[in-house]
């Protein structure tokens, strides 16, 4: 019994100081680092991470003269589960600035609950759902990793012109971000004459899909997936396992090295699959290059970066870029956020800047799926598209009226 | 069936159908229905605009008869262990995904996928066990604290097994003589010049059923027609009784965990080969195995079988015909199954 009571004084004791020596200390400045550590997007967090860490190390852990304290919070891709993470990282660790979150729906949900926290600053992770800058953005919400519309700049095209499919059928996870893959994939593809047959919107976390599989209709001349992580692998391995023939265009996130490294017999299937984003394995920028050296010096990681660790980075970096421009000052949040947005900078993948929405401007890799000399699956580069905006280069009102993406829209039977 | 009926119905000259009678008739009708729509040829465009198509409508049965083979593999253990021992098991999840990373493991050391499967079986068998021994037997009688501590035990292995085998997704590769696709003497379409297109179907899910079916069997046999067996039914109906007549309750109770945690193991490999192994499958499939159990009734394992059987179909039929609501019709059927048969359709009331 006296040990409890010692154990509990103590605990009191630690709860009443601790506040008072984190406000003793104004030479650190907490960063939230939001991403999905739980959940069927696990490894894809992993990564995010990675990418965060490297902007951090490259700044020395050090932004404005100030050291930086990251503080993690885990999600599992749900928006429920982000905005409570967001809650606790913001209310309850006291941060500044969050970095994240990951997946589409979530960024929507933080985005909404950023409005109701104007005193902290919230820099995208990697989630690039459309409208969570595009229609009713949160001042304090900034991406600087494009979304998931602009990632397909340059596939719809290829894929009718250069592949020559011209019925495809889409197979895609049931929420925001692959909706707005699907719209940027099929604003260009349909643009160029092709026909999308049939949709099937699979929920997030699903494990079988060999009906979905199986009520592909026969007819089609590929077949564009856009799953993530566990989701894609299962699709892929069952796929394979039912004798699919139709060739595969990828979504982003689908051929990306999360999918690429899993264990499993997915190389059929995967080589010579077209996909569009923000990164290219084989880019050989040497700015690309240096990053990719960084990056491999951290644990687990992968032999080439993803594009989550590639999103975190940049958005890491730019809060540490404004940082410098403030001298750490984070008591205006108004002066860190105008030198947010006056941001221009170079990165692995070309020079990034934002529009007036707070929606990066930013160089797209067109790839294709090869096997490098190591017998690893990478995404080899076939062309760039030169600062892609959120608008896809057609004229602010004109997309405005497209509609906000859906399940339905866009449409070309 | 009509010699199973009550004498007092054949005496009933009145021309009214007993409740049984018509069931059997409503289930024959789907049984025609459905094999009509399993083997004409071809589809008239009507039934088309309906389902689809044949070849999605086929393998959608199928594949919730697959599906309900593995929820059946990991719900048959669970309802055994609750049926002798009250203990509701809210760590079966978690044996499911060690036995999967563990036949992962395995088959990928020795190269030989059957020993993957027979080492997930006896090694999370064994930890079964060891639970039993080191941490149910010293609770017995305290339901809640017992389902409590499984709640617990749940989330450190959780957290263990993410620590050893990171979060990556893991596929076990079947061996070659297992993989590729048969072709079904089902005509999934004609093409304009004659030629019959048959309906292929991945042969290992097929193995996936039958499996299921054959362990399905040998636990049925396990529990009428064994000494073993009969202990169990014994120990099910009354546990006190059982032990006053001179037998050791204990190791009847190990044996049953035993079995119980080595089948959510192999379902483990299993599932693991046919779908995938990442973290999160143990609570997926902890609450696929309560639901099963809840519509087929606690304890019982035909119960299991039926229950399996309608959340497998309803999942996979959901996924083709409404995929945005398919998750709801799982739920929709426990729903109804506690609001008409609260004891679940095989259950007993006592």
């Amino acid at each position: 019994m006296r040990l409890h009571r010692r154990t509990l004084m103590a605990a009191t004791l630690a709860t009443f100081t601790l506040p008072g020596l984190a406000m003793a200390q104004d030479d650190t400045i907490k960063i939230g680092l939001l991403a999905t550590f739980e959940g069927a997007f696990t490894v894809l967090g992993e990564d995010s991470e990675r990418g965060a860490m490297v902007a951090l190390s490259e700044a020395g852990g050090m932004a404005g003269g100030k050291k930086i304290e990251v503080i993690k919070g885990s999600s599992d891709a749900s928006p429920d589960s982000a905005v409570r993470a967001a809650r606790k990282l913001v209310e309850q660790d006291g941060v500044s600035i969050l970095v994240g979150p990951l997946s589409g729906d979530e960024g929507i949900a933080v985005k909404n609950y950023a409005l109701s926290q104007p005193d902290v600053t919230f820099i995208n992770g990697s989630s690039a759902a459309q409208d969570t800058t595009f229609r009713d953005p949160a001042p304090n919400f900034f991406r600087f990793s494009t979304d998931g519309a602009q990632w397909m700049a340059g596939l719809g095209t290829y894929a009718y012109n250069e592949k020559g499919y011209q019925n495809v059928a889409v197979v895609a996870e049931d929420y925001s971000f692959p909706y707005t893959q699907v719209f940027g994939f099929m604003a260009e593809f349909c643009q160029a004459g092709g026909k999308v047959t049939s949709k099937s919107w699979v929920p997030i976390g699903n494990k079988d899909y060999s009906s979905v599989i199986a009520a592909i209709p026969d007819d089609v001349d590929a077949i564009y997936v856009a799953l993530g992580g566990a989701d894609a692998v299962n699709f892929l391995s069952q796929f394979q396992q039912a004798g699919g023939e139709a060739p595969l265009i990828g979504g982003s996130i689908t051929v990306d090295q999360t999918v690429l490294t899993s264990k499993g017999r997915l190389k059929d299937v995967l080589i010579g699959t077209p996909a569009a984003g923000p990164i290219a394995d084989t880019n050989d920028a040497p700015e690309w290059v240096a990053f990719v050296e960084a990056y491999k010096e951290t644990d687990g990681a992968f032999p080439s970066p993803s594009l989550f660790a590639h999103a975190y980075y940049i958005g890491m970096k730019a809060a540490i870029l404004a940082l410098n421009e403030v001298d750490g000052d984070m008591s205006n949040p108004a002066a860190y956020r105008a030198a947010l947005s006056a941001l221009s900078f170079e990165t692995p993948t070309g020079m990034v800047s934002l529009d007036e929405n707070r929606n990066a401007i930013a160089d797209m890799y067109l790839t294709e799926v090869t096997e490098d000399a190591d017998g690893n699956l990478v995404n080899k580069l076939i062309q760039v598209t030169s600062q892609v905006n959120q608008t896809l280069g057609i004229d602010k009102e004109e997309f405005m009226a497209l509609g906000a993406v859906s399940r339905e829209n866009p449409s070309c039977e | 069936m009509n010699d199973l009926r009550p004498p007092d119905d054949t005496l009933n000259n009145a021309p009214a159908l007993t409740k049984r009678q018509v069931w059997i008739g409503i289930a024959v009708i789907l049984a025609l229905l459905l094999a009509w729509l399993v083997f004409t040829p071809v589809w008239p465009e009507w039934v088309k605009d309906i389902l689809i198509s044949k070849k999605a409508f086929v393998s959608s049965i199928l594949n919730g008869l697959t599906l309900a083979g593995l929820y059946f593999l990991v719900a048959s253990g669970f309802t055994l262990v609750f049926g002798l021992m009250r203990n509701v098991n809210l760590a079966h999840g978690s044996l499911y995904l060690l036995g999967a990373y563990v036949g992962y493991e395995i088959a990928d050391l020795t190269g030989y996928w059957l020993l993957g499967v027979a080492g997930a079986f006896v090694i999370v068998g064994l930890l079964g066990i060891v639970l039993q021994v080191v941490v149910f037997r010293r609770l017995e009688g305290d339901d809640l604290r017992q389902t409590l501590v499984t709640i617990g035990i749940s989330i450190v292995a959780a957290d263990l097994m993410l620590a050893i085998w990171a979060g990556g997704t893991y596929q076990i590769l079947v061996p070659d003589w297992l993989s590729g696709t048969l072709e079904l003497p089902i005509i999934s379409a004609v093409r304009s010049n004659g030629s019959i297109v048959y309906i292929k179907y991945p042969l290992f899910r097929i193995l996936v059923l039958l499996a299921a079916i054959a362990i399905g069997i040998a636990l049925w046999l396990m529990l009428n027609r064994t000494r073993v067996g009969m202990m169990i039914r014994a120990g099910v109906d009354d546990r006190e009784m059982l032990s006053a007549s001179g037998i050791n309750v204990h190791a009847v109770f190990a044996i049953v965990f035993a079995v119980g945690a080595g089948l959510a193991g192999l379902a483990g490999v299993i599932g693991g080969s046919a779908l995938s192994v990442s973290p999160g499958e143990d609570v997926r499939y902890l609450l696929a195995s309560l639901v099963v159990v809840i519509v087929g009734g606690m304890g019982s394992i035909s119960g299991a079988a039926i229950g399996a059987l309608l959340i497998g179909l309803a999942e996979q039929l959901g996924l083709v015909y409404f995929p945005t609501y398919g998750i709801v019709v799982t739920f929709l059927i426990m729903v109804v199954t506690l609001a008409i048969r609260p004891q679940g359709i095989m259950g007993s009331t006592s």
